[in-house]
This record gives structure tokens, sequence and C-alpha cells, in this order.
């Protein structure tokens, strides 16, 4: 099984006059393994899989797939292939029979072996029931089942999945992976992009991508060896946490670290003592697993310091123990589909409040009933004391919004979106221009200034977009999906602002569907198909689900657990 | 005999062999692959067509109301226009002019003595018209000196202005030929116009609907197709599709079909409610009818999957269709305006928009009947340009994403 089935020789490709996509890539992928093609949102991977497609043609270097030039053979390429892409490329208005069909005289299945195939691919996937539902209809999961069923009408050697994993919930994740994992033992090489690190995990072997250039080729556990011994977990933690990961973080010889759970994740520099943690009497520091992404940030050359400029410009907020957001039996139905049902919660003033789920479950409908952008149907939500039904704008003026995909204008510079939030929040004359001033200095927005705020890279344009949020000192703060696709640094250096200002009093709201990111915070209500099925700190959550086979389960094993035992609840 | 004919068939089945991907063997041969891929094509095509409310929009409903427009509202019909009359002097004559203007079905009469009484009335829009019996009137008209009447309209409706020219002039024209008949003598000639069968109505209509349904297949063949083909760009299916054996040329050919019959199925309903609602004459044959009807379908197909393909976005897609095909269908190819009387420049600019050609083939069609030499060197030029766009289309609808 050593026969190379991709090989990328030098490739490069750029798309207008920017920083190229892919630049000098050379990497093998082997049949009969899965491999992980892993980075950030912007890294090059869905343009190196188009590539390995034949779709797109490499400006420098070769790409031979199954023996076949990607320039000359790409015909003989696609007849070999089978490729899901990134957004759902099948038909919604056609039903999942009628795509079936289609796709399976598309590859040229002969008539003779369609009821078997066809039947093995319903079973496999579990969609025999649904054969009838229009495409459309389906659930995010079952959607990619599907376009993995028509990818494997005709039995493909090689299988291009771009990233399989987004948009579906974990159970279908799993299940999906399990899929793909069972036709590797087939000898089909199967490359699987994805921005989960936990998934790289469990590839064979990965490609790992980061703006472009390719960072590690090999399997996971050799890049992971090079953190190994240098992990710790500290727990036993006296007083609050964040500020000891702040100071953590500001010691020599420390590389990274992370909040989990109650516990505080470290990463050390090679060479330095592990005493640079020894904390107070009850505080213990144990050495833990390494993980794939302490690898990658060692990688980048670790995360950035504890100290939060913005955090520490912001004034403390009184330190009364009040609720700050509250939902009472929050539900929200469109037409006759429930969103949203009996959503109850309270969250304290300076606690991060999770809301974790997968896409479609309901996370962003509550989020929105919260500030105000939704009505609900029934239920009421309360922030900073205002009812957000009678008093829309007090609480609105309370609370601070940073969207999923960042709602910044594009085409204004850096300095007129800054303007613009400021005014639509209300401030005015020199406390505008100073509040400015401010976030510009603490940001380091000089430089950028006139950039159109669309060109930015990612990791700004997030800077950008919290610092909108931020200007008018909120109350609470929501936050949508506010990290997904972004690298781990830029990810640490976020939630080191949103730690700072959590001690000052700040409230979070936010919704994720990173496992890991739930762990930041301090209580997670978990979301499946419009219900909170459970709400209790990660590590309650993790500790309900823990068994003799799994005394230390991870945040999405507790999440299926948790989901499949409020299923055999409701049967 | 028998042994070379078995050879032949050897020698055959191994150049087929030779010709074609190894795989493709067991599926009886590339021709037959090919073919059922377009079918399928075809079909997923047609169900979209069928489950897609927009696509029936365009294709049946919006073609009706064009239909109905061209055939109803812009009719140049002045029926109940209002009008002031102003007698400056009452005499048997004047009143009785006066009275057939009342009488006529065109005009909501109001009678004054002065045109001051309707000048305001004028700019504010509440009569369309003055028409001025002037004292001389009478004693002009007994005399046989040129008897006159003023007309006023309103210029800035220029339209308008012109219907109530018309058929002032109409009305005239009876009174005078009525009066002519009771008094058994020559009518001295009046100073207007004899336009009395001019009939806007009816003329208008029958060159308006065959017109329209000209713009009708610009809809579908180059609005909706670019439309559809943009969508699959947007959704991505267009991604997933490419990634498997189909080739190019089926992919145009898998849009090229549906979209085809589908115009030729919205054109037949056309021509029936033109027919059949509308009374317009049909003094042609089918099969004209048809040959023209598919030889416009050719570029403006092409231009649908040429624009398309260059946009691959359903908002800048549509923009352009419009400005490129819909717009010139309409101003450009002599459907509401006359190429003659444009500028020599437009009028080499319309001898690139293909509707162009059809509108004159649709009208002789239907009004005067099958000329052939007109129609046959129109279904050339139109072939030739499907020729153009569609190789065009092909061009540009490789197998790349970028």
């Amino acid at each position: 099984m050593s026969e190379d089935f991709v090989r990328i020789e030098g490739v490069s490709k750029a798309f207008g006059s920017g920083a190229p996509a892919l630049d000098q890539i050379s990497a093998a992928i082997k049949g009969g393994e899965i491999t992980g093609l892993v980075g950030p949102d912007g890294a090059g991977k869905t343009t190196l899989i188009r590539l390995m497609t034949g779709l797109l043609l490499p400006d420098a270097g070769t790409l031979t797939v199954l023996g076949f030039d990607t320039r000359r053979e790409a015909a003989r390429i696609q007849a070999a292939i089978g490729y899901m892409p990134q957004r759902f490329g099948l038909y919604e208005d056609l039903s999942v029979q009628e795509n079936l069909d289609l796709y399976a005289d598309l590859r040229g299945l002969p008539q003779v072996e369609r009821a078997q195939v066809f039947d093995e691919l319903l079973s496999f996937t579990d969609l025999k029931r649904f054969t009838q539902r229009l495409a459309g209809k389906l659930s995010g999961g079952m959607k990619q089942k599907l376009g993995l069923a028509c990818a494997l009408l005709k039995k493909p050697r090689l299988l291009l999945l771009d990233e399989p994993g987004v948009g579906v919930d974990p159970i279908s994740r799993r299940e999906l992976w399990k899929m793909v994992k069972d036709l590797t033992s087939e000898g089909i090489g199967v490359v699987w992009s994805t921005a989960y690190l936990d998934e790289a995990e469990a590839c064979t072997s990965v490609l790992l991508l980061n703006q472009g250039k390719l960072l590690f080729t090999g399997p996971p556990a050799e890049l992971t060896r090079r953190v190994d011994g240098r992990v710790f977990k500290v727990t036993g933690i006296e007083g609050r946490r964040r500020p000891l990961l702040a100071s953590l973080l500001d010691r020599p010889g420390v590389l990274d670290g992370v909040i989990q759970g109650e516990a505080i994740r470290i990463v050390t520099e090679p060479g330095a003592r592990q005493d640079v943690l020894r904390e107070g009497e009850g505080t213990k520091v144990n050495p833990a697993p390494p993980r794939f992404e302490d690898a990658f940030v060692d990688l980048l050359g670790g995360g950035p310091g504890g100290r939060s400029k913005l955090a520490e410009a912001t004034q403390t907020q009184a330190d009364a123990d009040t609720h700050v957001i509250e939902a009472r039996g929050l539900t929200k139905r469109f037409g006759d589909f429930t969103a949203a049902q009996d959503i109850t919660f309270d969250i304290k003033r300076g606690e991060i409040f999770g809301l974790l789920g997968p896409n479609g479950a309901g996370k962003s409908t509550t989020f929105k009933m919260l500030c105000g952008l939704l009505k609900p149907t029934a239920g009421e939500g309360r922030v900073a004391g205002f009812d957000l039904r009678r008093d829309t704008a007090e609480a609105r003026n309370r609370l601070g919004y940073m969207a999923q995909k960042f709602s910044l204008y594009g085409d204004l510079s850096v300095a007129q979106n800054l303007d613009f939030f400021a005014g639509v929040y209300g401030l005015k004359g020199q406390h505008r221009r100073d509040k400015i001033k401010l976030v510009t200095d603490i940001f380091d927005f000089a430089r950028y200034a006139n950039q159109s705020a669309k060109d930015l890279p990612l990791g700004h344009k997030q800077r950008l977009a919290l610092a909108c949020a931020v200007m008018h000192e909120p109350e609470a703060l929501f936050l949508d999906e506010p990290t997904s696709g972004v690298d781990p640094i830029t990810r640490r250096e976020f939630w080191t602002h949103i730690n700072g200002l959590v001690e000052k009093g700040v409230t979070i709201l936010v919704t994720t569907h990173f496992m890991d990111e739930a762990e930041y915070c301090d209580r997670i209500s978990l979301i499946f198909r419009g219900k909170s099925i459970a709400l209790g700190s990660p590590d309650e959550l993790k500790a309900r689900v823990a068994s003799a086979d799994n005394p230390d389960p991870t945040m999405e094993d507790a999440f299926i657990a948790l989901v499949e035992g409020s299923e055999k609840e409701a049967a | 005999m028998k042994s070379d004919g078995s050879h032949r068939v050897f020698s055959f089945s191994r150049l087929r062999e030779k010709g074609k991907c190894r795989k493709k063997i067991t599926d009886g041969g590339r021709m037959s692959a090919s073919l059922r891929r377009l079918s399928a094509l075809v079909r997923k095509e047609t169900y979209q067509i069928l489950r897609d409310p927009s696509s029936i929009l365009i294709a049946f409903v919006l073609p009706l109301i064009l239909l109905f427009l061209f055939g109803y509202g812009v009719s140049l019909d002045a029926t109940r226009t209002r009008l002031g009359v102003a007698v400056e002097e009452m005499t048997p004559l004047t009143q009785d002019l006066a009275a057939s203007f009342q009488a006529s079905r065109y005009f909501e009469v109001k009678m004054g003595r002065d045109r001051r009484d309707f000048e305001e009335a004028l700019v504010v829009g509440e009569v369309r018209g003055i028409v001025v019996i002037p004292q001389t009137f009478t004693s002009d008209f007994t005399t046989h000196s040129h008897p006159q009447i003023q007309v006023i309209v309103d210029g800035t409706d220029p339209n308008t202005a012109s219907f109530v020219q018309n058929y002032v002039q109409g009305v005239v024209a009876t009174w005078m030929r009525q009066r002519a008949s009771e008094t058994q003598a020559e009518p001295p000639g009046i100073n207007v116009e004899q336009r009395f069968w001019f009939n806007p109505e009816l003329t208008s209509r029958n060159f308006l609907v065959p017109g329209s349904i000209a713009i009708v297949m610009t809809l579908i063949g180059t609005l909706l197709t670019a439309l559809v083909v943009a969508r699959e760009w947007e959704r991505g299916t267009m991604e997933a599709m490419m990634a498997t054996p189909v080739t190019a040329a089926e992919l145009l050919a898998g849009k090229i079909l549906p979209y085809f019959i589908l115009a030729i199925t919205s054109m037949t309903l056309c021509v029936l409610v033109a027919v059949f609602l509308f009374g317009v004459p049909f003094r042609g044959s089918l099969l004209a009818l048809y040959a023209i009807s598919a030889a416009f379908l050719l570029p403006a197909l092409g231009q649908g999957l040429l624009i398309s393909a260059a946009t691959r976005n359903q908002f800048l897609a549509s923009q352009l269709a419009l400005l490129s095909a819909f717009l010139p269908a309409f101003l450009l190819s002599g459907f509401l305006f006359e190429i003659g009387s444009m500028p020599t420049i437009i009028q080499w600019i319309s001898a690139i928009v293909p509707a162009r050609y059809l509108i004159p083939s649709l009208q002789t069609v239907f009004l005067a009947g099958d000329i052939w030499p007109l129609l046959l060197r129109n279904i050339a030029i139109m072939l030739l340009a499907g020729v153009v766009f569609l190789g065009l289309a092909a061009r540009s609808t490789r197998k790349r994403l970028a």
C-alpha cells in the first residue's frame, strides 16, 4: 500500500495579485488511508483539493493523481475519483433518489449493478427511509451522507472530501468518519480536509497548511511528538483561573496556555523547567497527553502573551452579583418548525456562557432573540435588567454584538468602520474620538487605517470586529461563532481579550460548534434540535457521562452521550 | 465473402476499442455513455424547471402578462380621452360640429365658450386637449374660404397629444362626410388631414403581439438560461458536476435542449393566445413559424450560456442579460421604433441584435404569409449568429473553475 495516489511537486497557485493561495507545496498522498488536509480558513485547503480534481491548474509545479497529470489528463482523473465539494454540490430540488440516478448516469454506473449499489449505499448512509425526500429538506448530516453516497456510486480509487465535517452535528460527523474509514480498508485513498484539529489527530497522515504554506506532512503523532513532555494540566486552582492563565502566559518558558474547564492547559518551551508553573498550595501541575493543536501552536512559534491591553483600558463594572442576561422559556417558531423551544438560563455578571451545538440546532435563533433581533414566539429575555420586548433600545445599548463572519462593512476602511460603529452605538464628540484612538492604539490599526476591511487578513478582521463591538463598553458581549475557521494563534489572542474583559465584569454569551472552545466557558448549554438538552459547567457535563470505559471523556463524547440520552428519554 | 465480413467486424470493434477509455467498454461504447449522461442532464433540468416556480413564472406567466400588456394595455387606444371644446360663436353649424365631438366614443367632452375656460384644465391634465371652433368658422364654412379649427394639445405627453390630434381629425372628417351626404354637396375643404382610415387600435395590436412573442423568446432563451446556469455556479452544483466524467459539450447540450423546448412551448402558447384571443391574423405556415423560432433560439440560448459562463453570478447574469438581450430586443429590433429612422451608427449596432431578424420574420408570417426569400435570409443570419454565440459559449465553458 505504499503507492502514491497523489504526488504534489513544487505546486504554487495564486489568485489575483495578493499572497499566493499555495506556495511551493510538495507532498504525497497514499491509498488505503485517510489523509487530513488541515489548516484554518484561507490556508489553501480547497485550492489544493481543486487542483487535485483537475478543475484548477497550478501556476507552477505538477500534480499527478492516480498516475495521471492534472494538466493533460484531467478527464481520466475525473473518471476515477469521487469529489465532494465544500458546499453541498447536489441538487436541492431533486429527491435523494433522483440525485443518485443523475450521478449514476453521469458516472456511467451500469444499469445491472444499480439496484445493488443503491441498496448498499442507502443502507450504508442510513438514507433508505428518505429516498423520496428532496435533498434540500435533509438535515446537514444527511446532506453530507448523500453527497458521500453520490461520490461513491462508481467506486472511486481516490475520494476527495472538502470539509465534510462542517455544518454537521457531532454524531453524524462520527458516523461519516466511520464510513470513510471503512472505505480505506478496501484500498481507497481518502483526502479529508478540515479546520478542526481534533479531526486531524484521527487521520493516518496529515498535510498541515497555513497561509498557503505546508508546515508539516506526516503522521499526526509525529507532529505532536515535538511537544512531548511539555504539556501540563494545572488543576486545583484557588480563586479565579483566568487571571492565573494570564500570569502564567507571561512567565518565561511558557509557550501556550488555554482554559480547559476548571483547569488550565499549558505548553512550555523546550528546556523550560516545570516549576515555572508552580502556584499556591492546592494547585497541582500534572503532565498531560499532547494534542495536535499544542503542536500546531508550537510550530507557529507559540501563542500570544496573557495581557489584554483592551481589558486594561476597560473600566471595571460594579461587581454586583446580578444576572445580566436572562432567558425565560424562549421559544421561536417559524411556521410549523420550532427553531428554539423553551430555552431558559441566567448568566451572572462576569461569566462566560456558551451555547454549544451543531449548525441549525437553534443556537443562533436563541442568540438573536436575546439581542433583540428576533421576536420570540413565547417567553422573555432580559439584558441588564431591561426587557427585550419593551425596552429594546435600552437593552441594545448595553450589549455589544460580534456576528459570525464579522458584520463589518467590507468596502469601508478600517477607520471608517470604527467611526461608523462608534456612531451607531451612540458615542459622541471628544469621547468618541478618544475611544477610537484608544482601540486604534491597542490593536495597532494605524498601519491599516485606510485599507478596506474586506482586504484585511482574517486575524485583523477579527480584531476590528471585536473593537467595533466593545468601543461603547457594553455590559454584555454577544459573540456568534467568533473564532470559527481562524488559526489557533488568532483564536488565542481573541480569547485573551475576552478573558480580560470578563475579569472586568463584562458578561459574555458565545455560540460555538467547536467542542474545544466550549471548554473556555464557565457554563454551557447544549442545544440540539431546538432544545437545551443539558446545562452545566464543562467539567460537570463531562463528569456526567464518564464511565469505566471512558473515564476522561472529551467534550464531544459528552455531547454525543447527552444527545443519545435525551433521545432515549424522548422515545 | 463470409470470412471477409467477419474480418471487418473484428477490425471495426478493435478500432472502437482503441479509440476510447478502457473502463467504458463495459458500458457499451462511448456514444451511448455520452447519450446517457446527456439524457440524465436533460431529465434533471426538466425536474428542476417543473419544480421551480420562478422558471414557470418566466416561461409562462411573464409571457402572458407581456402579451396582454401589448394586446390591451399598450394598444394605441384613446377611448374616452377628456377633451375641452370651445365654441366661440354659437350657430347651428358649430353646435352640430360640437355635438359630433360629444357623440364620439373616443372623447369625454366638456363644452365652453372660450379657450381660456380650459387652459388651466389642460395644464393640470383634467383635459388632454382643447378644440377651438373660432368665430370665423361658420362664415368661412359657408363661403368656402378655408374654415379652420384649432387643436391644442399637451406636448409633454407626445403620445396622447398625437392621439388627440388624430382623433380630432377623424371626428372632423366624419362630420364633413355626413354633412356632405346630407346636403348632397361637395364639402368645402376644411383644413384637416384625412386620417379617418387610421385605426391605431387594430394595427398596433397586430404588430405588437408578434413582436412581443420575440421578446418572450429572448426572456426564456437568454435571461432564464443565463440565470439557471449562473445558479449552478453559485450553489456549487456545477463544481460537483465538473468533477465527474461529464464533458463540457454535454453540459452545454444538457442546458440547451430543455430550454429550447421550453421556449418553443411558451412561443406556441403565445401564438395560440395571439390568434384565438386577440384575433391577430396568421397568414403563414406553422413550418415557417417554427423554423424562424428555432433559428432565433440558437443565438438566444448561446448568448445566455455565454453570459452565465462569464459571470457565474445570478445578479450579474440577469443584469447583463437584460442589457445585452432584453433591451436591444425591445429598442433596437424594430419592435417599438422604426430601425430606418435611427441614426446610422445605431442601425449598424442593431444589425447584430438577433431579435431584429426575428421580429420582421414573425410579423411577416403573421400578417403577410410565407415570404420565403425574406424568411430564409433572416434564418440564415440568425443561424450564423447562433454559431458564433454557441461557439463562444463552448469556448468559455471549459471544465475549469478559474
